[in-house]
């Protein structure tokens, strides 16, 4: 049970680590490494690899943005396998609701409470 | 002065990345946020009817809650220019990205300001997801209608 804790951290760590060496020896813009991960989150679900990964590191594989990429492709595949082609497009965003959603809600909120003081 | 030198010029010039640095920086700061979600999801999993799959939902919605406090107060952006990439990759990167555009355009109305520049930096990452994902998905079901590979 304490190991999760473990995986998820070092996984999660490793992840980033990833992000950072685009970010510095690639020398890509954040918008560009974000979206490469995204993608290759995708990827590896279409592979049926993401899903392990999960399991073995918790929140380690769904809190990174690859799992946003991972959810989408998950979503998709499994309307797909119930409704064939069209649920590719009709089941998206049925995993990763609570990711959109929640940043669009909290974002309206903090502009309401919050007032901008620079660079936020 | 030609390409190379240039180049060779530029590289001499710029000052050096400090690159393990920033690599061990990131590792530690994706870590922790990663950690600190694993203790949310064992919250949701512990006092509510959550799995340990099922659970990820809410810990993503949690963690973005707490991007929009540290976004609001200011501390995120001290965060990021600790944890470059560490900062950046977690989902809380992708909410601080959508609520300090949103905060940050208050001023020219709800509506035109925060309303339209809320996903000007996260709307290529769904851009790009949504894409992916679309292609990687119509791939997949072709190849399982075609009896390649199976779901």
């Amino acid at each position: 049970m304490s190991s999760i804790y473990i995986t998820a951290f070092i996984v999660g760590g490793l992840i980033c680590v990833i992000g950072q060496l685009l970010f510095d020896v690639a020398k890509l813009t954040p918008a560009h490494t974000l979206c490469l991960l995204v993608v290759a989150g995708s990827i590896l679900d279409g592979l049926g690899l993401y899903e392990p990964l999960i399991d073995f590191a918790g929140a380690g594989a769904t809190i990174p943005i690859t799992s946003f990429g991972n959810s989408l492709t998950h979503g998709a595949l499994a309307e797909a396998e119930k409704h064939g082609l069209i649920g590719v497009l009709t089941g998206m965003f049925e995993v990763t609701s609570s990711g959109i959603s929640s940043a669009i809600l909290f974002g309206f909120i903090a502009a309401i409470i919050f007032k901008p003081k620079g660079n936020v | 002065m030609d390409e190379k030198k240039y180049a060779k010029l530029e590289q001499e010039i710029s000052p050096k990345i400090p690159l393990m640095k920033n690599i061990l920086k990131a590792f530690l700061t994706g870590g922790i946020i990663c950690l600190v979600a694993q203790f949310v999801a064992l919250f949701y999993m512990t006092y509510f009817d959550f799995t340990e799959r099922t659970a990820s939902n809410p810990t993503v919605a949690t963690m973005i809650f707490f991007s929009m406090l540290l976004t609001g107060f200011g501390l995120y952006k001290k965060i990021g220019q600790f944890g470059g990439a560490g900062s950046a990759v977690p989902i809380t990167g992708f909410g601080n990205a959508v609520i300090s555009a949103a905060i940050e355009h208050k001023s020219e109305g709800y509506v035109l300001g925060v309303g339209s520049n809320m996903f000007k930096l996260a709307g290529s990452v769904i851009l790009f997801g949504v894409f992916s994902a679309f292609v990687v998905a119509l791939i997949k079901t072709i190849l399982v209608k075609l009896g390649v590979v199976s779901w």
